[in-house]
C-alpha cells in the first residue's frame, strides 16, 4: 500500500476525516489507553486475588502502590454484604435483599401499575422487617444494631420511600390547594426540608428526637433514622408528584366536575391515577437519589453497605486498604443504580412516545 | 375538540351556580354545604394540629431538658471551645469561643462551596461541549464519566478521594511537580507571596521540609482538596447535562442561520448557542450550585472542619443539641435564600438583556 492510499483509507474512517477531529481522537486516545493501561496494571496484573487464611496482609501492604489487593473484598465480603448479622444467620439478610430485587423487579412491570402494587410495598417491607428482627416462627431475634450492609441500605431507602409516599402525595396537593394556610404549611414544610442538607436531619434524629418523646421510651437508632429519611423523602417525592399534577390537563378537572364530582372523587378516581403514572420516571431518578443517600446514615453510625466498607478498613490488618473496598462498594452502587436508571430512561421514552 | 371543551366548561359552570347561593339563604342548618366555611374549618383544623404537634413535643422536650438539667439557649456561643481547627480561613485556637468555632466552620463551607461552584461551571461546560462534540471519543468518554459519577453516592466518591490523598507518600518523597509545589499525604504546599511594608512589597516564600512536614507558603489540607474534587467532578456531571440540554434547546434555525454566515462551529457555538442556551440552563444551574452548597456538609464524614462538623463538635461537647442543629439549618437556609436570590437577580438580567436584543 502506497503512502497516499493509506491516507485515503485512514481518511475513510469517520473519526479521522477532518484534522481537529483527528488530532482530538488521537490525543484524548492516547490519554484513556494509557489510564487504562495504568488501572490494568494496578487492578488485574499485579493485583493480589487471595491471601491464605492466617497470613498476614504484609504480602498487599509490599505492593502498596504497585497492585490492588483484593483479598480484603474476599475475606469480609460477607460482613461488607450483611454488615455484623449474626453468621450462621446470614442467610436472612440475603433472602431479605433478594426480596426487595423481587419488589423492584415487579414494579417495573407496567402492566401491573394498579393500586394492588402499593399493597406489595406495604406487604415485602413488612416482610423482610420480621424476617431481619426475627423472635417468630422459631427464628432468633437479632435486634437492629447488628442489622448492616446491603439489606440495610435497601431497607432504609424503599421504607422510607414507602411511608414517605402518602405523606408526599398530601404535601403535593395541600401545595396545590386553594386554601392559603394548607397551602402555607406545605410551602413551608417543603422548602424548609429542601433548604437544608440531609446530614442536618440525620443529627436532628440520632440527637434530638430522642428529646421528643417521654423519658424511658427510647426509640431505636434505625428507627429514628427511618424517621429522618421519610421527613426528607416526602418533601422530595411531593415535588416531584406536584410536577405529575401539573401536567394533567384543566380538561380533566372540568370533565370531572362536570360529571358532579365533589373534590376528593376527583382527586383520588381521576387526577392521582393519572398524575402518579406520568411521574413515574421521575418518582424512579428520586429513588435512586435516595438509594445513593442512604449511605449517609454512616455520620450517625449505622453500617449500610457503604458503612460496612468503611468498617473493614479500620481493622488493622486492614487499615490503609480504603481505596479497594470503595471500589468494591462503589461497583454494587453502580450495578443497581445504573440498571434502575436505563430502565428509568426507557420508560421515558415509551411514556413520551405514547403520550 | 373545542366545542366539547366548552361544553364541558358550561357543566361546570352550572354545578358551581347551583352549589355556591344554597348555605346562606337555609342558614346554620346547612352549615356544612358552604364551600367557603368548609374551607375554613379545614383550614383552622391543619392550624390547629400542626401547632398541637409542635406544642406537644416542645413540652415535652422541656420537661425533658429539665429533667436533665440542661439549660436552653444561646449561652454556650460565648464559651470557650476547647478544640483546635487546623488551617482554617481565620485564626483559631482552643481559648476561643464556639461562636468563633462556628464562624471559622461556615467559612471553611463558604470557602469550600464557592471554590467548587466555580471548579464544577468550568468542567460543567466542558463536559456538556464534549458530549456534543462531533469527536465519537470525546462524547462517548464524557458520556461514561457521567454515568459513573450519577450512579454512585457522592458520599463514597468523596471517601475514595480522601482514601486517594493518603496513597500518596510521605513529606520526605513528597512528588514535587513544579518546583516549590509538594503534593504529600499531608497536602498540598504551594509557594504563598507575602506583603510587605518596605519595598520591594512582595516577596515569595517557598514551603520547606522540616520535620514531618512543611513549613511556610500555602497548603491545601487533603480533607479539602478530597472534598472540593469530589463536590466538583460529582456536580460538574449534572452541570454538564444541564448545558447539553440548553445547547439542544437552542433552536436548529439559529445554528443554521449562523453557518450561513460563514461562522466557523467554534463562533457558531461560543457567539449564538451558549448566550442563547445560558437563559434556559440558569435556573436548572442554580439549584445545582444550592446542592453542591448543600452537599459540602458531607465534609462531616471525611474530617473536614466544615460548618456541620463544628456543629457536631459542638453540639456533642455541649449537650445543646436543639440550637446548635436549629443554628445549622437557619444557616443553610440563609445560604440557600441569598444564592438563589443572587441567581435570580442574574437570571433577571440576562433575561432582559434578551428582551432587548430580540
Amino acid at each position: 500500500m502506497t503512502l497516499p492510499q493509506l491516507t485515503a483509507s485512514i481518511q475513510r474512517v469517520p473519526m479521522f476525516r477532518d484534522r481537529t477531529n483527528a488530532i482530538a481522537t488521537t490525543v484524548l486516545g492516547a490519554a484513556i489507553v494509557y489510564a487504562s493501561y495504568r488501572f490494568v496494571t494496578w487492578g488485574v496484573i499485579n493485583a493480589i486475588w487471595s491471601l491464605p487464611q492466617d497470613a498476614s496482609s504484609q504480602a498487599c501492604r509490599a505492593i502498596r502502590g504497585q497492585g490492588a489487593c483484593w483479598a480484603v473484598i474476599g475475606e469480609r465480603l460477607r460482613f461488607i454484604v450483611s454488615g455484623a448479622y449474626p453468621f450462621a444467620e446470614q442467610w436472612r439478610p440475603a433472602v431479605a435483599c433478594l426480596l426487595f430485587v423481587m419488589l423492584y423487579a415487579a414494579s417495573a412491570v407496567r402492566a401491573w401499575w394498579r393500586w394492588p402494587l402499593l399493597g406489595l410495598w406495604v406487604l415485602i417491607p413488612a416482610s423482610v422487617i420480621t424476617l431481619l428482627r426475627g423472635g417468630v416462627f422459631g427464628l432468633s431475634e437479632v435486634p437492629s444494631e447488628f442489622w448492616g450492609g446491603l439489606p440495610l441500605t435497601f431497607l432504609l431507602s424503599t421504607i422510607g420511600f414507602a411511608v414517605a409516599f402518602p405523606f408526599a402525595g398530601a404535601l403535593a396537593l395541600g401545595r396545590r390547594s386553594q386554601l392559603p394556610a394548607i397551602k402555607g404549611l406545605c410551602i413551608a414544610y417543603i422548602e424548609l426540608v429542601r433548604g437544608v442538607p440531609l446530614v442536618t436531619f440525620l443529627f436532628m434524629a440520632s440527637v434530638m428526637f430522642p428529646l421528643f418523646v417521654p423519658q424511658g421510651l427510647t426509640i431505636d437508632k434505625l428507627l429514628r433514622a427511618q424517621v429522618a429519611f421519610v421527613m426528607v423523602i416526602a418533601a422530595y417525592v411531593a415535588e416531584v408528584i406536584r410536577g405529575g399534577l401539573q401536567a394533567i390537563p384543566r380538561g380533566q378537572y372540568e370533565a370531572a366536575a362536570s360529571i358532579g364530582l365533589s373534590y376528593w372523587p376527583t382527586t383520588i378516581l381521576v387526577v392521582l391515577p393519572q398524575a402518579l403514572r406520568v411521574s413515574i420516571p421521575a418518582l424512579v431518578n428520586t429513588f435512586i437519589a435516595f438509594f445513593k443517600d442512604t449511605s449517609l446514615v454512616i455520620v450517625i453510625g449505622l453500617f449500610d453497605l457503604l458503612g460496612a466498607a468503611k468498617a473493614v478498613i479500620v481493622d488493622p490488618r486492614w487499615v490503609g486498604f480504603g481505596v479497594e473496598a470503595f471500589l468494591f462498594a462503589a461497583i454494587v452502587y453502580f450495578g443497581f443504580c445504573y440498571a434502575v436508571s436505563q430502565y428509568s430512561r426507557h420508560l421515558e421514552r415509551v411514556l413520551v412516545g405514547r403520550g | 375538540m373545542e366545542g366539547r371543551r366548552r361544553d364541558v366548561r358550561a357543566a361546570s359552570a352550572v354545578i358551581s351556580t347551583t352549589q355556591t347561593p344554597a348555605p346562606v339563604a337555609i342558614g346554620s342548618t346547612r352549615f356544612w354545604s358552604s364551600a367557603r366555611t368548609r374551607s375554613i374549618i379545614w383550614q383552622i383544623v391543619a392550624v390547629a394540629v400542626v401547632v398541637g404537634i409542635i406544642a406537644l413535643v416542645g413540652l415535652q422536650t422541656a420537661t425533658n431538658l429539665r429533667a436533665r438539667g440542661i439549660a436552653s439557649g444561646f449561652d454556650f456561643l460565648g464559651r470557650a471551645a476547647g478544640f483546635e481547627i487546623a488551617r482554617g480561613p481565620i485564626e483559631f485556637s482552643s481559648r476561643d469561643t464556639y461562636a468563633r468555632a462556628l464562624v471559622v466552620g461556615l467559612l471553611n463551607t463558604l470557602r469550600v462551596s464557592l471554590t467548587g461552584i466555580v471548579l464544577a461551571t468550568s468542567l460543567g461546560v466542558g463536559l456538556g461541549m464534549a458530549r456534543l462534540s462531533n469527536v465519537w471519543i470525546a462524547s462517548t468518554a464524557a458520556r461514561c464519566y457521567l454515568e459513573v459519577i450519577r450512579n454512585t453516592p457522592l458520599l463514597l466518591q468523596l471517601l475514595l478521594w480522601y482514601a486517594l490523598t493518603q496513597e500518596l507518600p510521605g513529606p520526605n518523597d513528597a512528588l514535587n511537580p513544579l518546583p516549590g509545589v509538594f503534593l504529600c499525604f499531608r497536602g498540598l504546599f504551594f509557594p504563598s507571596l507575602l506583603w510587605h511594608s518596605g519595598f520591594p512589597w512582595i516577596s515569595i516564600e517557598q514551603p520547606v521540609l522540616e520535620g514531618f512536614g512543611f513549613r511556610g507558603g500555602a497548603s491545601l489540607s487533603p480533607e479539602f482538596a478530597a472534598l472540593l474534587v469530589g463536590l466538583t467532578t460529582y456536580t460538574a456531571a449534572f452541570i454538564g447535562e444541564i448545558v447539553r440540554g440548553g445547547v439542544l434547546a437552542v433552536d436548529k434555525g439559529q445554528r443554521e442561520a449562523a453557518s450561513a454566515l460563514g461562522l466557523s462551529r467554534m463562533q457558531v457555538l461560543r457567539l449564538v448557542l451558549l448566550p442563547q442556551a445560558l437563559r434556559v440552563v440558569i435556573p436548572p444551574t442554580t439549584a445545582q450550585f444550592l446542592n453542591l452548597t448543600k452537599n459540602s456538609s458531607l465534609a462531616v464524614a471525611i474530617g473536614y472542619p466544615d460548618l456541620i462538623s463544628i456543629t457536631n463538635t459542638t453540639l456533642n461537647q455541649t449537650g445543646q443539641a436543639i440550637e446548635a442543629i436549629a443554628l445549622a439549618m437557619s444557616v443553610y437556609l440563609a445560604i440557600s435564600v441569598s444564592l438563589s436570590f443572587a441567581m435570580n437577580t442574574y437570571n433577571a438580567a440576562i433575561l432582559a438583556r434578551g428582551g432587548r436584543s430580540a
